[in-house]
Formats: C-alpha cells, structure tokens, sequence
C-alpha cells in the first residue's frame, strides 16, 4: 500500500477505509510506464534512447489510433506520451488524442487529458479551438473538479479570440459559493487581462468584489490582478491605499489564519504583494505615502525573525520604503536592514544586499559608503553571480572620478564570462588590426584557448570560436589578415572535433582546403593551414581532401612550405593512416619526385628566403674564413659590452673578462667598494690619458661644431659617442612621448590592482633629464672629456632615482634621454650594440662608470665615490638654508673627482625642492658650461652660483604640461668662470611629502569617496621600546612627512598630500593594520598614480630604516 | 511572475517542465539545455541566482533534482526559492518523504500538485493545507471512480 493513500487514508477515513487496493500512490513497476522510466535507466547511450523512444512513439501511436483503446488506456497512454515529450521526442500526433481524452473522459481521464493539453499545447496552437467546447461544458459542469480543471486549464493557456466565447461564464464564477472556484476564477481573469486587457475592463467592479472577498485565497489572488493594474495606472486607484494598508496591517499584526503562515510567519506572499502594491501607490506622491509611514515601519519591525522568508518580506520593504515619498526616519531604519544583507555570510541575502544597495543608491550613493568593505570584497568574489550585482551597483556609483577604474573592473569581468562576447570582440580586433598588431596579440588569443582544464565553459568557448570561424570562412576570407588566419586554422585544427554533431565532416577540410587555393594566402599561413590539415586527417573523408591538396600543392616553389608538406606527410604515415598500398606507392614516389630531382647544389630555392632575409636587415653569408677574419676582429672588440650598458651585462663582465688588463679598473668598480674606487684614482687618470687620445680628434670635433652653432633641439644632437652611422639617441627620444602615454595608460588600467608589475609602471609617471653639453674650451678639455664620460649616465640615473624614486635623471654624452631604468638599460644596450666600431678605450670607460651602478642596484643604497669636499650647506640658496632638509647625498662623480653630482632634498612649507650640485672640484675653473635640463612635468628652477658668487642666478621655470620636449628643455650657458653650479627641480609631483592634518572623522570620509586604491603588505619596524606598529608609522613620519592621524590597537591611519604638478595639494591616505609579521597597508586617492607611488616611497623608507 | 519552472536530475536528466507562458518548441530546448548547463556547472557556495537574457533564474538543489525556475527580473528572488521550497513541502506531504524516484514514476502527479500550488506562474494559494486539501479531493475521486473498473 503506498505512502499517499496512506495519507489519504489518515485526511480522510471515513470515504476510503475500504479500499486499501487501489494505486494511486507509486506506479508499479510492471506498468507499462514502469517499464519504460526502467528501461530507459538501464540504457548507456543516447543513440540506445533514441531507438527505444522511437519504438515507444510507435507503439503509442498505433495503440491512440486503434479504435479499441478505452479512454482508461488512453489515460495511460497519454502518460507515457507526456514523458516522451519531456525527453525531448516530439509526439505530436497524440495531440489530438489528448484533447479527444479531456473531451470524452471521465473526471479522471479528463485531468490527464486536461495536463497533456497544457504540456503539449501553446496559446497559439490550433487544437486549442477544439478544447473550447469541452472547456465550457465543464465550466457549467455541477462537478466541482470538472470545473476546477477547466479554470486551470483556461488560466493556463486559451485562444485570446475565443475569450468572449467563456468569459460570462468565468464571471459568473466569481460568486461561486466554493472559495477555490472564485480563486481559480479570479486567476484565470487575471491571465484575461493579461492577454487582452480590453475584453476583461467593464468587470472592474468585481474585481473589488474579490479583494473584499471573505477569503484570504480569493483575496490574495485578486492583489495580482490589482498589481498589474495599479503598476500600469497608479492614478486610478489611489482610493485603494487605505484598503491595502489595513489589509497590510491586519496581515503583519497576525490576523489571517495560521494555516497561512509559512515557517511561521504570517502570509508572506501576501505581504509582499501588498508591499509591491503600496510601492506603486506611494510612488511620487507624499499624501498616499504618508497614510503607509506607520505599517511600513510595522513590517519592518516584525520582520526580525532569521528565516529566507523574513529576509524576502524585508526586502521588499527596503524596497518600497526607498520608492515611496522619502520619510527620513524611514529611510534610516531601511538603510540599517541592508547591513543584515550585505553583513550575512549567506550568500544569498549578500546578493539580495548588492541588490538592494544597487536600488537605494539610487537615491543616495552615499548610502554604499558603510558597506565599501563588503563591496571591495565582493568584488572579487569567487562567484561571477555576485561579481556582476556588485558592478551594478558600482555602475550606480560611478562618477568622474572612479570611472575609469570601474569600466576597467567591467571589461574584466566580461573577459571572464561572456565567451561570446570575448570571441567576437577578438575576432574584430583581428580582423581590424590584422597583421599590424603585435604577434604576441594571437599568440596570447590562442593560449587563452588552450590552457584551462577541459570543462564545459572552456569547451563552449573554443566551440564558439570554432563555429564563428567556420561561419567567416564561409563568407568572403580575402579581406582577412593573413594574422588572423592563421589564428583560425589552430583553432580548426586544434578543435574541429568538437562540432562533430554537426553533420558534414569534410566541411571544414574542405574550408581550409579553400584558403590553400586563394592566391592572397601567404606561404606562412599555408604553412599553418596545411598544419591544421594535418591535425584533422584523423577521419577517412578528412584524409582523401587532405591528400589531394597535398598533392597539389607539392610542386609548390617554396621551401618553407614544401617542408610542411614533408612534415605533414611524415606525421600523417606515422599516425598510419595509410592503409592503402597504392596510396603508400603514390606517397613514396611522390617523395622521390619531391627529392631526387630536385636537388639544387646551387640552393637557389632559397633564394627568396635570402633575399627576405637581407631585405629585412640579416647580415650577408660569409665563406669560413671570411668569419674567421670577423672573429679576430671582434676579439679585439671583445670589451663590446661596455659602459652605457645595462648592469647585467656588467656583472657578466666582471666575470669574463677579468683577465683582460685592461679591464682592472672596471673590476675594481664592480667590487663595489667605495674606498677600492677611490684609491685606484690613480689608474684612471691614466685612462683618462686614453680617452683624451681617443676621442681628441673625430668626436669630439664633431660636437664642437654642433655646439657652436646653435643649441639645437635635443633630439638632433650629435653624440661623441656614437658613430655618425648610429641613430638611436634619436629613436628613444622620439619614441618617449607615445611610450609617457602608455605608461599612464597602464598606471589609469591597472590601478588599484596591486600587482607588481603596475607599480613599476606607474612609479616613474615624471622624468627628469639632465643634460650636459659641453662647449669649446681648449685648454680645458679634460673636464670637458670627464663631462663626457658616460659615467654620467648611468650612475647620476640610478643614484637619483635612488634618491627620488620619481625621477630619472640621465645625461649621456651629448644627448641624454632617460625613461625609467629598465628602458634605459635597454636603450643603451642599443647603443652598444649599434655602435659600428666603438674604441677600445671608451668602451673601458664605460665600464667603469658602470662600475657604482650595479653597487647601488645591489644593495639599494646609494654608495657612491664620495666628492672630494662637501661644505655644500654654505652653498644652499638663502631661502632654502633654514628649512628641514635631508643629508647631501652624492649621486656620482667623476673618476677623478673633478666633477660631482650631489643632491639633497628640502621640505618646503608648500614643496618639495630637490636640489642637484654640481661641484668642480678642479682646481681649474670652468669656462664654459652649457648645462641643459629637460625633465617632463616638472618645475625646474636652474640656479647658478659661483663659489665666490661671480656667477649670477639663472632662474627658469618649466611650465608644466607642455607636450613638446623642446619646451621642457631648458639650456643656461655662461662664459663666465663656474666653479659650483648648482641646480635645483622644485615640486616633484609624485612625491607627497608634507603633512596633511585631519581628524579621524574627516579621514573616514575622505576615506570613502577616494576611488584608487592599492594594498600591499610591508616590513614591520621593529625598536626595542616601541610597537613595531608606532615604530613603523614614526619611521614614515620621520622619512616621508606624513602625518599619522590615528593609531587604535593594531590599526593606524595616515594622511598626507601631493604637493604640486597636476594634482597639486590631493591627498592620500594610508591605512596599516599589523597583520602577522608585516604590515598590511591600504592606500586610497583621488589620483591614480598617487597610492602606487607612495606605496614605494614607503617600502623603501621601510628598508632603509 | 513565474516563465518556467524545471525539475532536473544531477545528471542533467529532465523530470519536469512546466511553461507558463507560450515559448516556441525549439526556444524551449534551449532553455533547458542552457538551464542544466548553467546550474549544473554552478560551484558550490555560490548563491542561488543567475540570469538568463532578461529572466532571473532561481535554483535550488534537494538531494539529487534540481529545482529551477524563470523569473521576471523584479521579482523577489529569495521569495522564489521559498515558492520551490513550498512546492518540495507540497510533494514532500503528497509523497511522504518524496524522492526522485516518486518524481519520476508519478510525474502526472506532481504536475497535478504544481497546478493547484502555481496558476499561470503566479501562486495560486500559500496554504499548505488548502492545496493538499484539493488534490486529495480530486485523488479520492479518482479512487472512487476507479473502484468499479478494478473489480
């Protein structure tokens, strides 16, 4: 006996405790539909499904259409039908039979007949015209369940034309004394109305009936009548609030029956309709809203209890309280609800937080500002479902500011989830870039396919993109970029097979096969075509196609191409796809002919390849012993890595040609000790010697006329140091502005995110070029020769990006351009390598001068040759001598001291000043001095002195802005004697330095309208009688001027402010939590580049403490 | 209101679809074939909503069906997975500790019960009672008529 009749046995004991044999309850399984649901379980295959389902089908359609059928089979049957069709095999014949089921039945059959109506059927289906009839036959049925099953039916799907035909009869419904009739009855006119809203609008009247209906059911069910009513025309029943809030009242003050609480709590579904509806009633109208303020409050007081349903009703409260006319004790105590959301650790009620954030920041985007933490948080949630409701909110929020970091925030999520739009994005960036874009563009398309595990979403992706190549390839391929091509023949190759259900094989051999015949497809793309050939040979139909185009395409010219065939032919006999002798014959002499006859001594076929080769810059073939010729040259050339180079090349150096004499100074340099450098002054004055000779005639003479003439533009400079044949002192200056661009570009993508890579990035955003050029001074050449040097450039880079972190300064030779440090390696790598025959004793000079940079890369101090004399605060400018100021620190000088580079920073009230020396420590005065400064963003002061003062203040400022590197280039000459010019840049615009003096109120807020954030963990201070977070803060207030606004228990904040440039005077804002052993560090600022570069400016104040 | 609402196995297996508003055959398929996709392929610890074009999509998991369902966009959506939990009660008093299995073999059924709980994708009646109350009566009727034949 089955649990259900068991159950109706205990509802109802009176009627059925007779019958106890009866199935109503769990189907045997020696039925026939028993049979089948078993049946099919047993099955392993679809294809196994399909045969049995068929079968079945057969078997059903012959037993509907046989006349002996009873309905009571058919009732049978039509079970089986429906579970047919909810497998997904079409059984329309028994349609007819279904209907022909509800019309003839009995009560019971009909309501089987009746179900596969409503599951077979659609409004628009025609059979529904034959259900009319039955339908109001048993609407006037005195059955009550006959007249149940038709209102379910009607309110399920009718004909909109034959509305009328039944209408009457609904109505009349309406006044059944059984309270599920009128349900039904008020349900199906609510689906009138939604279909034809004008047949149902003169029973308007009942309608209100049903609402004041005794019934809670009829009542509940007419609210979604008036819902969609009032939602479309909330004038016109205004009049209704007053019912609806006492209804509301009633319901949340407990006074429906307890038969209609679920999980306790009273009448949700009604609660939230009559919520819904107050919202529409209360919507820009104060008066109907006021009438709501005290239920409204009531409900979201009684929702307290922790229970989905709660929550729901809670919801939909926030939501109506936000919508109606604003009360503002209302709005409070809603505001304080999303907390209970957006706080749970459910994942649910945080969705339904974001949700409900998303639709009160509507009102007032401040209101996102408690819940920043959550948000942040859910930002990056594992589940893309909350991700997306949290950049719909951010989307409400966005302003001028953030915008740029939340559409960044969107794109990114896109990337994630939506394969479709990823692969059609992808496909125009292919087919509009083409073969301009850079290769590593496909190459990362492609690995994007590639890699991941085989699951369902990679598998949908690469399906995609195989199906909208196919597509392409369908349509015209000869505007395509060979590129793009060639991305699609991998991805063909690599994933056909995953569109074998779709029918032809062959197609998309035969597509490729295609692209191999047009003439515009270069030999390179074949090449990759004829390898997704390959890939795909693995069918019969896909070998015959492939073999054919092998075939034609062998006595192709090139050699390239006739190695992927042979490469190709190769992997296809391995695979032994070659059954077939003749095949191997035709294979074999094929190869013969491809070999044999075609042996060329003279390697003419590569003559194009050559040709290609030394068009695109190969240096020419050389016979042995013409190479033997090169290599004794190049071993006297063997210091080839020299100087400008970058500090890798250095230290490798250091290594290998240490034995070389020549080349003792330049490992001393590398030893990294200062004292070694200094006492082996002697030796490079000797070098000196060298140099002078070298560089005495040729260069030198060049940029001596150069430089008489006119100051020309930086960029035209000629270099003594380059040959005349080397352009790339002109290439990095050129390229610097579009690269600026790039750089902020990926400062404004990546901020916020954090990541290493975008801290280098955005860390050098201003550049300063020092640029040095000497004039004609006979008799003082040797300076001139030690301006030269290009000990200059690397050391003064690094030491001053050492000292400012936001500044590079550079001079090289005659022309001088820096960008960040790894460019700079880069570029002078460049020169080295471009240099057609650089000196032997230049290049050692190089080295040399590299010598204290890879020291200070080391160790990440500055430790350089210290100037001989630094009594440099007698020379500091009067209004900068009584200000707080950092140690001079020695950038670099020259080998033997005549020239210095020193630095210091001071603090003024309103800037920061870098002040730059340069000290001539010669005892011969300097004549001439052309001294040029270019730097990008910045003010620069230029301020001559002489030691004895006979020099006058060269003062000039760079506006900043200006787009042109001329305009920030700024050249002083004097004839006069020099002894200590001094230079200082004022205001480096990344570098906050002053403090900022806020309260911990105003910090919060501040706190929370900053969009660009950046967290990072960093080194804990630790001192014998402090916290190490007191220590920690103090080492960065003493460092880096910042002031520490708070510090509670494990947490403090900090605040400072930019000082000039572009952002002047916008603040930043720390805030460090000791976390474990380190110090977890939140910075957040208006300014993206800001967070990142104080980040730094923390780390290393941290290191060095 | 309600679209759609499916029953599914963990292996992606159909038990029950019900539309409540016309959708073309082939639309249909779809749907199914994106909804197992989707909420099979959901990880655990993720909530219990997706979307789908303009529709919410509402799931949840009891043993091994998947409870699905369409919803308009304004829709409450932890109402709707109270509206499932509803109809598991409903199933769950019909069947007594209902299974897939009884799902499976007494489909019609468990469509008859969805009908009294769901009309036209709107509930129809909250009170747990009310609806058995209604398909018992339409089961005993179903009982009494079927006497006379079995005999």
């Amino acid at each position: 006996m089955s649990d259900v009749v068991e159950k109706t046995l205990s509802a109802l004991p009176s009627l059925l405790s007779l019958d106890s044999q009866a199935g109503a309850g769990k189907l045997s399984p020696s039925s026939k539909l028993g049979n089948l649901i078993k049946g099919i379980t047993e099955l392993t295959s679809k294809h196994e499904e399909e045969t049995l389902i068929k079968k079945e089908l057969e078997s059903i359609k012959e037993q509907v259409a046989s006349p002996n059928t009873t309905m009571r089979q058919m009732k049978e049957i039509m079970v089986r039908a429906i579970y047919c069709e909810m497998l997904g095999y079409q059984a329309s014949f028994s349609y007819i039979h279904a209907i022909k089921l509800a019309q003839q039945g009995s009560v019971l059959e009909k309501r089987v007949g009746y179900l596969a109506v409503s599951l077979f059927l659609n409004e628009t289906d025609e059979f529904l015209l034959l259900l009319v009839n039955t339908v109001l036959k048993d609407l006037q049925s005195t059955n009550l369940i006959e007249v149940c099953m038709a209102l379910t039916v009607v309110s399920q799907m009718f004909p909109k034309d034959m509305i009328p035909a039944i209408l009457p009869v609904v109505e009349e419904k309406l006044t059944h004394p059984k309270e599920i009739i009128r349900r039904k009855a008020v349900l199906a006119l609510y689906k009138f109305y939604l279909i034809a809203p004008n047949q149902v609008q003169h029973i308007h009247s009942k309608f209100r009936k049903a609402l004041c209906d005794k019934d809670p059911g009829v009542m509940t069910a007419s609210l979604h009548i008036y819902l969609q009513l009032i939602k479309e025309n909330p004038e016109s029943y205004k009049d209704l609030t007053g019912s609806m809030v006492t209804i509301l009242r009633q319901v949340v003050g407990g006074k429906l029956p307890l038969d209609f609480n679920y999980h306790s709590v009273p009448a949700p579904w009604l609660q939230i309709q009559l919520l819904r509806i107050l919202a529409y009633l209360g919507k820009e109208d104060q008066g109907t809203s006021e009438m709501m303020y005290d239920v409204l409050e009531e409900s979201l007081r009684r929702a307290e209890m922790n229970h989905n349903i709660t929550y729901a009703i809670l919801f939909e409260c926030v939501k109506t309280i936000y919508t109606v006319h604003p009360k503002s004790q209302l709005l409070e105590k809603a505001a304080e609800c999303i907390g209970n959301f957006v706080l749970s650790p459910k994942i649910n009620l945080k969705y339904l937080g974001l949700k409900a954030l998303t639709y009160v920041v509507q009102q007032d985007a401040n209101l996102a500002l408690p819940h920043q933490m959550t948000i942040i948080e859910c930002l990056d949630h594992s589940d893309v479902i909350i991700k997306r409701e949290t950049l719909e909110l951010l989307f409400r929020i966005t302003n001028a500011q953030n915008v740029t970091v939340i559409v960044e925030k969107m794109l990114e999520f896109l990337r994630l989830t939506y394969n479709v739009w990823f692969i059609q994005t992808m496909n125009s960036v292919f087919s509009l870039g083409g073969d301009v874009m850079q290769p590593d563009i496909p190459n990362n398309f492609l690995r994007l396919l590639a890699e991941g595990v085989d699951n369902v979403e990679d598998r949908q992706l690469r399906l995609f993109a195989v199906d909208s190549y196919v597509s392409l390839l369908q349509g015209e391929t000869a505007k395509l970029p060979q590129r793009f091509l060639q991305v699609i023949s991998w991805v063909l190759g690599e994933y056909s097979y995953l569109r074998e259900e779709e029918s032809d094989p062959g197609s998309v051999m035969r597509l490729l096969a295609r692209l191999l015949d047009q003439r515009h497809t270069s030999t390179e793309t074949r090449s990759w075509v004829l390898g997704a050939m390959t890939k795909l040979c693995s069918s019969p139909v896909y070998t015959a196609i492939y073999w054919q185009n092998l075939h034609c395409y062998s006595t192709e010219r090139h050699w390239l191409y006739k190695t992927k065939c042979l490469s190709s032919l190769f992997k296809l006999y391995l695979t032994t796809l070659i059954f077939e002798v003749d095949l191997i014959i035709s294979c074999l002499s094929w190869l013969w002919c491809c070999f044999i006859p075609q042996v060329d001594s003279s390697l003419s076929f590569l003559d194009g390849y050559v040709s290609d080769a030394l068009a695109a810059g190969a240096a020419p073939y050389k016979s042995p012993h013409q190479r033997q010729e090169d290599l004794v040259q190049e071993k006297a050339l063997s210091l080839e890595p020299y100087g400008l180079s970058l500090p890798v090349s250095l230290s490798s150096c250091s290594i290998t040609d240490r034995r070389s004499p020549t080349l003792l100074s330049m490992s001393s340099g590398l030893s990294g000790n200062s004292t070694e450098l200094s006492h082996q002054e002697g030796s490079t004055t000797l070098k000196l010697e060298g140099v002078k000779r070298v560089w005495g005639k040729d260069g030198y003479l060049a940029q001596q006329q150069s430089a008489g003439e006119t100051p020309t533009p930086l960029v035209e400079l000629p270099s003594p140091l380059l040959s005349p044949q080397s352009p790339p002192s002109q290439k990095p200056s050129s390229g610097l502005e579009p690269d600026q661009e790039k750089r902020q570009l990926a400062s404004s993508l990546f901020v916020g995110l954090g990541s290493h890579n975008s801290v280098c990035l955005v860390r050098l955003p201003s550049t300063v070029w020092l640029f040095i050029k000497n004039c004609q001074s006979a008799n003082q050449s040797n300076v001139v020769k030690s301006l030269f040097k290009p000990f200059y450039i690397n050391s003064c880079q690094s030491a001053l990006h050492n000292l400012l972190d936001s500044t590079t300064v550079a001079s090289e030779g005659g022309a001088a351009t820096t960008t960040t440090p790894q460019q700079t390696s880069q570029r002078t790598l460049d020169h080295t390598t471009s240099n057609g025959n650089p000196h032997v004793e230049g290049t050692e000079q190089r080295v040399e001068a590299g010598g204290p940079l890879s020291l200070i890369r080391g160790n990440g101090m500055v430790a350089v040759v210290p100037p001989r004399d630094l009594p440099l605060t007698s020379h500091l400018p009067a209004e900068l001598s009584g200000l707080a100021r950092s140690e001079f620190t020695p950038l670099c000088s020259d080998q033997d001291s005549s020239l210095a580079l020193s630095a210091c920073r001071v603090y003024k009230e309103d800037a920061l000043v870098l002040l730059v020396f340069i000290s001539n420590n010669n005892d011969s005065a300097l004549h001439q001095m052309v001294l040029q400064l270019t730097c990008k963003e910045l003010e620069v002061y230029i301020f001559q002195t002489g030691l004895n003062n006979k020099v006058p203040l060269f003062f000039s400022e760079i506006p900043v802005g200006r787009s042109r590197n001329q305009d920030r280039n700024t050249r002083v000459s004097s004839n006069r004697d020099l002894e200590k010019p001094r230079i200082f840049c004022e205001s480096f615009r990344n570098f906050c330095s002053p403090p900022l003096t806020v309260s911990t109120g105003d910090y919060g807020k501040m706190w929370l309208s900053f969009s660009h954030d950046l967290k990072q963990n960093l080194r804990l201070v630790t001192t014998e009688h402090q916290e190490p977070l007191t220590a920690t803060l103090d080492a960065l207030k003493g460092k880096l001027h910042l002031h520490v606004v708070d510090i509670i228990g494990s947490e403090g904040i900090v605040a400072c402010r930019l000082l000039q440039g572009p952002g002047q005077g916008q603040p930043c804002l720390l805030h460090c939590r000791v976390h474990a052993d380190s110090l977890a560090v939140w910075l957040r600022s208006p300014v993206p580049e800001l967070p990142d570069s104080l980040l730094y400016h923390c780390q290393k104040a941290l290191t060095e403490t | 209101m309600m679209h759609f609402l499916l029953l599914f196995s963990r292996q992606g297996k159909l038990r029950l679809q019900k539309w409540f508003t016309p959708i073309p055959e082939r639309e249909k398929k779809k749907i199914v074939r994106d909804m197992t996709t989707m909420v099979l392929g959901r990880k655990p610890r993720s909530c219990n909503f997706l979307h789908w074009k303009d529709l919410k999509i509402v799931y949840k998991k009891y043993a091994s069906l998947y409870f699905c369902c369409g919803l308009d966009a304004e829709e409450n959506e932890l109402l709707a997975l109270e509206v499932l939990h509803r109809y598991v009660e409903l199933l769950d008093k019909y069947f007594g500790n209902v299974c897939e299995l009884d799902i499976i073999f007494n489909f019609e059924k468990a469509y008859f019960i969805l009908d009294e709980f769901l009309l036209g994708g709107e509930v129809q009646e909250t009170s747990k009672q009310v609806v058995s109350r209604s398909i018992e009566a339409s089961d005993m009727l179903q009982e009494v008529s079927e006497r006379p034949c079995s005999r």
